[in-house]
């Protein structure tokens, strides 16, 4: 068997009578830039937060890395990065404190943690900003930043929870940058989005309905399939069909 | 038209109302507050933390046993708050005794207790102060035991210094203390809830953003507000009467209070707690920051500086300067004059006029820092 | 006929200085559907606080329907409704308590108005027992919506109400504001999605409390004809092709879009013939390069550019 980065094999998550996640079976291979789509509610945030093996599964198994979602969750959260819209990062600390904070937390050693602060801020270019408040920076400075400390460990998966939203299209493409870089030194990354043109740039993307993978493939396969020309045409079309409409 | 915008006022009221006993009532930490608070905090003061003491053992040393001596150990043992444990022979066995427990006060009489004149009769209690608040209420009982059994002797009998009478025991000749904190914890409750509950439900709306609609909206602003403090108002109140009904029906509170005043003294202390309560809206903006200053920044001081716990009395003067501003106080006055003494109007006069200012002053406050705007 | 006039309103905060509009001017027409577009942070909210009489400019003024933001703002907030960023529904009052609700502090009924939200609510209805707490974004958008809508107002103002929504929910949502905008209800909205200039009659596209552009989006992309090329090609990946054509000498800027990269070159280019061939040699075997149309985001890439990389190149 192929070691998949994340896989999902038959993975259902239920509250009370609401199943959330529904038999999903999906794996993800090293390296890949995983586009994880699907209208509000139709389970994507329950799916990415057993992944992160912050919630267990009802059924089914997930693995991440190698590990176990279900008994080996301590192990996982030592392989991803995760960094959702709502930065992680510390207002009232500067941009040099908080990759210090997080690369402590991420347990790299003193050294380590010298040498990847200067290079983060030399990477992002931000030695001018380096020693001013988080509050203080524009958002798409952040959320580079927020990246960038999500990956300070350098895990082998990072999931990404709508990182772009509200950025301009400038940064959203920095941002973007970004990921296309980390994706090509081997870096899995798994992430969600409502704008579309982003899942173009997906190497793979899946399409949750209801609960359900209603799709999954590369963009071309999804067109074709779909007899469509845009991830977002199928996405819409296989969208409108979802009945569930809670969160 | 004006009858029609009136009839709109009305009618916007009161969806106010339903709306806020709606929240209430659906979120059932807040339910469990506004309801359970005054039930939990009851039963605690008038029960679990009850100054009551009952059965308390006491050993005498009695070198020279005689009428005065033995009619008083009696005295003490008939008395449901002591029972004899026992003579001792000296002060070293007292501290054998309290060491195992067996018994919280000691009785020592002076020879020749009874032959002695008025200032020769000696007597000294000695407690166990391990638990310092029992210690204190166990030798004010023995003390007023020994006062009342002394004003039938011929003559006076000193007791030793350091024990100290309080006055509030002659409004409570029974020394039953359960009910003693009904208007404390009535004060306690009313400046927790009116000034949290109101300061928290005004800025949720802040803080989920339904303020701004709301703003935008016709409806005069200061109407938002009002509407929003008198469902509050009316929750404060059930409040009272469920202490009330606790005190009269389960504590055994005398009868003989002015009912129909204390409720209105406890109208306007619930209309300042509000008033409290929009000035702290008015300044903050989540409900962290609310509760945190609820709590921290009056109810605090309600417990320090009303009278409730800690006698004003003995205050270093800057202390006492302070209490004067804190108006539960000036409640706590009023809600023991009221139901414990069972006072008038007249007796009242004084702390309702000064409550009062205080609350148009909060009033006035807060209306001038209501912002209009963002 | 301009039902809002903004002249010259300037905002900062943190005692002036956090600047967040700097010296803002323009009108909205009667009847209009208009777009403010533009990032988080570029004062969008701010702006429609201050139209909303929410806020003070610290300079300048502005008009709603001929009253002042200032003078007026009692007045003004009889005949605006206004849906706020934040989801701003009561979340543990049912969908039908919150209509009811705000038609009451509006100074109406549901019954009485109902024509007004009746083909947004039919969509809701099914769910009208449900708290708005468990609707899903979209849904909770359209109650808000219906919300804001009930007492009839002149003008609308809505602040991102389709962030953090799903595409097919947006679409939904703007088909809403275009039926509504046909009734002749004046309606401002602000969104970061630029793809939702399309669906406004006219847009402001603003950055850093400033507009940098202003007018339909026919018009816009007409005026900002950047020449501007699509890369596509199926080997190397995005990482790879964006590298390689960034280092082309000749290149201004280029950024992933969709399926394609979008190439903007510097003015003494040679053409589009040469970056492919450039791009062959580079090993991407089955690259095309094409001339389009730039597209809003192509604009606001433009508009945004720094001002030194604006400089036409010597030589």
């Amino acid at each position: 068997m192929a070691e998949w980065a994340i896989e999902a094999v038959n993975l259902t998550r239920r509250f009370g009578a609401f199943t959330a996640v529904n038999a999903i079976n999906l794996q993800v291979a090293q390296g890949e830039i995983f586009g994880f789509l699907g209208a509000n509610g139709a389970g994507k945030t329950t799916a990415m937060r057993i992944f992160c093996g912050l919630l267990e599964p009802t059924s089914g198994q997930a693995t991440v890395a190698g590990f176990d979602a279900m008994t080996q969750s301590e192990k996982i959260k030592q392989q991803i990065g995760y960094m959702s819209q709502k930065f992680s990062l510390y207002g009232k600390l500067t941009v040099r404190q908080n990759i210090r904070f997080f690369a402590g937390i991420y347990g790299l050693s003193r050294a380590q943690v010298k040498s990847k602060t200067a290079e983060i801020v030399e990477r992002l270019g931000l030695a001018d900003a380096a020693d001013k408040l988080v509050d203080d920076l524009p958002l798409g400075w952040k959320q580079r930043i927020s990246f960038a400390v999500a990956t300070v460990h350098q895990p082998k998966v990072v999931f990404l929870d709508e990182p772009t939203g509200g950025v301009d299209p400038m940064v959203r493409r920095q941002f973007w940058d970004m990921i296309f870089e980390a994706a090509a030194q081997g870096m899995t990354v798994f992430v969600t989005t409502h704008y579309m043109d982003e899942a173009e740039y997906c190497d793979r993307v899946s399409i949750m309905v209801d609960g359900s993978i209603a799709a999954i493939g590369t963009p071309a396969e999804l067109y074709a399939q779909h007899n469509a020309s845009s991830v977002e045409e199928v996405f819409v079309a296989l969208a409108r069909k979802a009945t569930r409409h809670g969160d | 038209m004006a009858t029609d915008r009136k009839l709109r006022g009305a009618a916007i009221f009161w969806a106010f109302i339903v709306k806020e006993f709606k929240h209430v009532v659906r979120d059932r930490k807040s339910l469990a507050i506004l309801l359970g608070l005054p039930v939990v905090m009851m039963t605690l003061f008038g029960f679990a933390l009850s100054n009551e003491v009952k059965d308390t053992r006491f050993v005498v040393v009695d070198l020279t046993p005689d009428a005065a001596t033995l009619a008083l150990t009696d005295r003490l043992d008939q008395s449901k708050y002591f029972s004899f444990a026992g003579q001792v022979r000296n002060e070293a066995e007292i501290e054998q005794v309290f060491r195992r427990g067996e018994a919280r006060l000691a009785v020592l009489f002076g020879a020749q207790f009874d032959r002695g004149n008025a200032g020769q009769r000696q007597l000294r209690l000695v407690a166990d102060a391990s638990d310092a608040n029992t210690a204190n209420i166990v030798t004010n009982y023995a003390t007023a035991i020994i006062a009342q059994f002394q004003s039938e002797l011929p003559g006076a009998l000193p007791t030793s210094a350091g024990i100290v009478v309080e006055t509030r025991m002659l409004y409570n000749p029974q020394l039953k203390s359960s009910y003693m904190f009904v208007p404390g914890v009535m004060t306690l409750i009313l400046m927790l809830l009116g000034a949290m509950m109101t300061s928290v439900s005004i800025v949720r709306e802040k803080e989920r953003g339904t303020m701004e609609v709301l703003l935008v909206s016709p409806m005069n602003p200061l109407m938002v507000i009002i509407s929003k403090a008198v469902p509050y108002m009316v929750l404060c109140f059930v409040d009272v009467l469920i202490i009330l009904a606790l005190s009269y029906g389960v504590l055994d509170m005398p009868g003989g209070a002015n009912i129909p005043l204390l409720l209105a003294e406890c109208l306007l202390f619930i209309v300042t707690t509000l008033a409290l309560g929009l000035v702290i809206s008015n300044k903050v903006e989540t409900q962290q920051t609310a509760m945190f200053i609820s709590l921290v920044g009056l109810l605090m001081p309600a417990l320090v500086f009303s009278g409730f716990m800690f006698p004003i009395e003995n205050m270093p003067l800057p202390l006492k300067v302070i209490s004067n501003v804190v108006p539960t106080k000036w409640f706590y006055m009023i809600a023991s004059n009221v139901m414990i003494k069972g006072l008038g109007f007249a007796a009242v006069i004084k702390p309702t006029v000064i409550l009062a200012g205080m609350t148009l002053v909060l009033l006035l406050i807060s209306l001038k820092s209501f912002k209009q705007r963002l | 006929m301009a039902t809002v006039v903004v002249e010259h309103v300037s905002k900062a905060y943190q005692r002036g200085t956090v600047p967040a509009l700097r010296d803002m001017s323009f009108d909205v027409r009667s009847g209009e559907l208009f777009g403010l577009i533009g990032p988080d942070g570029a004062g969008k909210t701010t702006l429609l606080r201050i139209l909303t009489t929410l806020l003070l400019a610290d300079q300048g003024s502005a008009r709603v329907a001929d009253l002042d933001v200032v003078k007026d703002y009692h007045a003004i907030r009889r005949l605006v409704g206004y849906m706020p960023g934040r989801f701003s529904l009561y979340q543990d009052l049912s969908v039908a308590e919150n209509l009811a609700f705000f038609a009451t502090v509006f100074g109406t009924t549901v019954a009485a108005n109902y024509h007004l939200v009746s083909d947004i609510y039919v969509q809701l209805e099914p769910f009208k027992q449900r708290l708005a707490g468990n609707l899903s974004g979209g849904m909770k958008q359209k109650l808000a919506l219906c919300c804001a809508l009930i007492h009839e107002p002149k003008v609308l103002f809505l602040d991102e109400p389709t962030t953090g929504v799903d595409p097919v929910s947006r679409k939904e949502f703007w088909d809403m504001l275009g039926r509504l905008r046909d009734r002749g209800i004046t309606i401002v909205v602000s969104t970061p999605y630029m793809d939702e200039a399309a669906r406004c009659d006219r847009v402001a596209l603003v950055q850093h409390g400033q507009i940098i552009a202003l007018d339909s989006l026919p018009a816009m992309l007409a005026s900002h004809a950047t020449e501007t090329f699509a890369v596509r090609g199926a080997t190397g990946g995005p990482f790879h092709m964006l590298r390689d054509l960034r280092a082309y000498p000749f290149t201004k800027y280029c950024f992933a879009f969709g399926q394609e990269h979008h190439l903007v070159l510097l003015p003494n280019a040679p053409g589009g013939a040469a970056v492919e061939a450039y791009m062959r040699e580079r090993g991407h075997a089955t690259v095309s390069v094409q001339r389009i149309a730039p597209n809003i985001e192509d604009v606001f890439i433009e508009l945004s550019q720094p001002p030194s990389a604006k400089e036409p190149a010597h030589g």
